[in-house]
């Protein structure tokens, strides 16, 4: 721009003129990469030198580095201008990405100069996670080597479409035509399967300026646009204004009671005031009341601009949730599978458990599976244990709390994570989700109107799971038979979940195996909550012998609702009573996998009631659990008056 | 409306997200406040960050004592209009050393006043994230930065070893003790800056526009006195010449250049045909190559 200012200097009055020409202009941003020593950094100081963004006081103080830590001679070594740390200038290497900034006529740019080491490639994916195209370098005299491709898959990956193939240093092959067509053939021969939806190739010399903003006229050969020609007119346009609407809520604005915003930056798709938003997680619906700007409210908002909305609804909303539009909605899930880029030198273990971050949520999240390892050769599927510094693979994710995403094909914003070290907080891997691996990634939450609380207030009573666990002819049933009479006496609304009875409809198709016992309980976990959700007092009478599974049962309840209740009898007198006749069988080996004769009880740790049944009546059990249920009513009941909601 | 962003609305954006992400994931945010043309874009964008609430965090200034009396004044002034909560830290073992540019030398003054007190003090209120409003384009050390920018418990910066940052997803877990430097104005340039200035309307210290100032040259340089602390060296004299600040930091360390802009639009167009980068009237940048990585590892901001 300046030296397009030297030419027509414009009087002071033409100052905003020239400036609103300037804000017109559409943004580029590219990074440069390939293998060492390909020319990435000369290439951009060449381009900053060529457009005249390199300041006279800059220019002197190159010349001097130059002959300090120079490597071409008497010349100018522009690799020192983007070169900028210490280290970098001593080694002659490029470390860490830099980024540059430029401008023609045509156009503005942001350039991002990354390392070509295969050491330093996750600083290479940082430069590329912001471009929209990639020039990749390739020496003339060396071709297509590892670091190209590993640099041109991670560039398809994070979801770069356009590639300028630049064959560099063409001087040093005699402007040879045939090498130039060898090498496009080379990077096209591996490149057909990385989706990019434009390749040009360029020959040039970075150094001398062939091909980079003038015409060569070594290169008769070549009718192709020179680069600065390219980058001024490729259209890489990827319409995220015409995407859903997405909205991740970054903060919450509160300043006082009668103010709270949602702020954030739409990552895709536009807004209207009065526009029907739904909150991802919940399925709650809302308006959109105000599009708060400091200049005034706006009418209209669109995919990158920050902004503060506030609805005329007071729906529940939260840094990480997401406002989308009604009509096409993220998926909510908690397993997906995804493509991850590893950067620490610590490999990627499958089980263990990381920090996973989207642009606003946060949650934990461990890699369940490592379907398999890229070889970027020959693309090759390895199978592999875990994936070890600069590798790609897919892996299946599971994450503890529900995230709301898009895949990354479809939202660039929406379907990438990272991952972060629990212990030393290294950003260590970078994801980009593929799709979810729930089948119901297409059901989502439908919000009712009518609540549990709603439910059960009708019912005069408070929502319970009464779990009862202990062996078979513990006195389970009966207990809870007479405990359901009790509570039906006195007006509760209950429903007992008998293990045989369940058995011979809803799980009729289990067996006695460990994997049938788990589907089992998960399956009558399920159903008590949602009786609980209905307001009822529901009893679950199964024996229920694993740990992990009771604790199952207790996460999917609410805080409070879940009553772990331990019927105990020893297995003597269990075997001894023998009501169905069954551990006469068991232990005479007719029966496989009984619980407490060849299949394994563990007992509850810390459950809410212990009944101790030896020498007591049921009635005297039901009594100790009416008088539970009692305090629980009056504490919660206290507590409701006393703090509100 | 137009549905494509225009340039500085997108850069407008990115800071404001990087504002609010700072805002929700730190628990001691602070901004720094140097009272210069960045300090004051910066400012802008954080009201307009949190707008209708005031930006959640205070702002602090580490003066030198040897500012201008103009950037003080200033700063005082915007605190007041604007209703920010301004802490200002002075070095006071500095004050009481006399540490001074003139007898130091410019490395041991702004180590001393600057980098120093910038540590004593994000330790003395236990800031664990801190807003800067350093450019990429201003200096090769910057261009490397991070816009999310790791210090560990020394305030030590480790260029060869910083966090890949990927999209806008900041990793902002640190442990205790450690701390972020935040630059939402990484991507702008000193055009976009000066423009966003002209199209906002912010308000600017008046050292930036051309006026007949007392100045004396002196190694090349053509200095404010400000004030008397500033001795006359045998031959030097104090001319009244028509001069602007393109930077601002310290006086003694701060050229002016001479120039008749004196309106915003002069600035630009001036600017748009300038030979020399702004960073050139800085004295401390020139003192040994790679000075300002090595400020800036040793907790410069």
């Amino acid at each position: 721009m300046r030296h397009i200012m030297a030419e027509s200097l414009a009087p002071t009055d033409g100052i905003r003129d020239y400036l609103a020409v300037q804000e017109r202009k559409s943004l580029l941003r590219f990074l440069t990469c390939g293998s060492v020593d390909d020319g990435k950094s000369t290439l951009i100081g060449r381009l900053l030198s060529d457009t005249k963004q390199i300041f006279e006081d800059q220019l002197s103080a190159l010349e001097r580095d130059s002959r300090k830590h120079g490597t071409t001679g008497d010349d100018v070594d522009f690799a020192l201008l983007v070169d900028g740390l210490e280290a970098e200038r001593e080694q002659g290497i490029t470390i860490d990405v830099a980024y540059r900034f430029f401008a023609t006529p045509k156009r503005k740019f942001i350039v991002a100069d990354t390392p070509g080491h295969e050491q330093y490639t996750r600083n290479m994916a940082t430069g590329a996670s912001t471009a929209d195209l990639a020039i990749v370098l390739i020496d003339a005299r060396q071709g297509v080597l590892r670091q190209t491709r590993r640099h041109s898959i991670i560039a398809s990956l994070l979801g770069i479409r356009h590639i300028v193939l630049a064959v560099n240093k063409i001087d040093l092959v005699g402007f040879d035509k045939a090498v130039f067509e060898r090498i496009i053939e080379d990077y096209r021969q591996f490149s057909h399967q990385l989706g990019f939806e434009t390749i040009v190739p360029i020959p040039m010399s970075a150094r001398y300026g062939d091909n980079v903003s003038s015409r060569s006229d070594k290169t008769e050969w070549y009718s192709g646009p020179t680069l600065i020609e390219h980058l001024e007119t490729v259209s890489v346009d990827d319409a995220v204004v015409e995407l859903p609407f997405r909205f991740p809520v970054q903060y919450v604005n509160r300043p006082n009671l009668d103010f709270r915003g949602f702020a954030g930056t739409i990552a895709s798709g536009s807004v209207s005031t009065g526009d029907e938003v739904v909150v991802a997680k919940s399925g709650k619906s809302a308006h959109v009341r105000r599009i708060v700007s400091h200049g005034g409210d706006l009418s209209q908002a669109v995919a990158g601009q920050a902004t503060t909305l506030v609805l005329d609804d007071e729906v529940e909303v939260s840094r990480g949730n997401m406002l989308v539009s009604p009509a096409a909605r993220p998926q909510v899930a908690d397993q997906f599978a995804a493509n991850i880029v590893w950067f620490d030198e610590h490999a990627l273990l499958p089980g263990r458990s990381y920090i996973l971050r989207t642009e606003t949520d946060q949650t934990s999240a461990t890699v369940t599976d490592l379907k398999y390892r890229v070889n970027v050769n020959d693309f090759a599927h390895e199978a592999a244990k875990s994936l070890e510094m600069n590798e790609v693979g897919i892996c299946n994710i599971s994450t503890r709390a529900p995230i709301a995403f898009d895949t990354f094909a479809e939202n660039r914003t929406t379907g990438a994570f990272i991952l972060i070290d629990r212990i030393t907080n290294a950003t260590v891997g970078a994801g980009m989700i593929l799709h979810s691996l729930r089948r119901a990634e297409n059901i989502h939450w439908q919000s009712l109107d009518v609540g549990k609380h709603g439910r059960a207030d009708l019912k005069n009573q408070r929502p319970a799971v009464f779990w009862f666990t202990g062996l078979s002819g513990s006195g389970k049933s009966t207990i809870a038979n007479l405990f359901e009479k009790k509570l039906f006496a006195t007006g509760r609304h209950t429903y007992i979940l008998d293990g045989d009875n369940v058995r011979h409809g809803l799980n009729r198709d289990l067996g006695f195996t460990d994997a049938d016992r788990v589907e089992n309980i998960r399956r009558v976990a399920e159903v008590a909550r949602l009786m609980a959700d209905a307001g009822l007092i529901v009893i679950v009478s199964f024996i229920s012998p694993f740990r992990a599974e009771r604790r199952m049962a207790r996460e999917l309840m609410a805080t409070g609702e879940f009553v772990e209740v331990f019927v105990d009898t020893p297995f003597e007198e269990c075997a001894r009573r023998d009501p169905k006749g069954l551990y006469a069988r068991a232990l005479n080996g007719e029966i496989k996998n009984f619980t407490g004769v060849d299949s394994p009880y563990e007992a509850p740790e810390n459950p809410e009631i212990h009944l101790k049944t030896l020498g007591k009546s049921a009635e005297e059990m039901v009594e100790a659990l009416e008088l539970w249920l009692n305090e629980r009513d009056i504490a919660e009941n206290q507590y409701d008056s006393g703090g509100g909601i | 409306m137009n549905i494509a962003l225009t340039h500085l609305q997108r850069l407008e954006a990115e800071s404001i997200h990087i504002f609010r992400e700072v805002a929700a994931a730190f628990a001691k945010p602070v901004m720094l406040y140097s009272v210069g043309k960045d300090s004051s874009v910066l400012m802008h964008l954080a009201m307009k960050a949190f707008y209708p609430a005031k930006p959640p965090f205070p702002f602090l200034h580490v003066d030198t004592t040897w500012k201008f009396r103009e950037m003080i004044a200033f700063r005082d002034q915007m605190a007041q209009k604007l209703g920010f909560d301004l802490l200002v830290h002075v070095n006071e073992d500095g004050v009481r050393d006399n540490i001074n540019p003139f007898d130091h030398g410019s490395n041991t003054h702004t180590h001393v006043m600057k980098t120093v007190a910038l540590r004593q003090a994000l330790d003395k209120y236990g800031f664990d994230a801190a807003f800067g409003g350093a450019r990429r384009d201003e200096e090769k050390s910057r261009a490397k930065e991070r816009i999310f920018s790791f210090r560990n418990a020394q305030h030590v910066w480790d260029p060869k070893n910083q966090r890949p940052e990927m999209w806008k997803i900041f990793n902002t877990r640190i442990a205790t003790g450690e701390s972020i430097r935040v630059f939402p104005l990484s991507n702008w340039t000193e055009l976009d800056i000066w423009q966003y200035i002209l199209q906002e309307d912010i308000p600017i210290v008046p050292l930036y526009f051309a006026k007949e100032r007392p100045v004396v040259e002196r190694d090349g340089m053509l200095i404010l006195r400000d004030d008397d602390r500033m001795e006359l060296r045998p031959g030097e004299t104090v001319e009244n010449r028509l001069v602007r600040f393109r930077t601002l930091g310290c006086y003694p360390l701060t050229g002016a250049i001479e120039s008749d802009a004196d309106t915003l639009e002069a600035i630009v167009g001036e600017m748009l045909t300038a030979r020399t980068s702004e960073r050139q009237g800085r004295l401390i940048d020139r003192d040994e190559a790679g000075s300002m990585e090595k400020k800036k590892r040793e907790g410069y901001f």
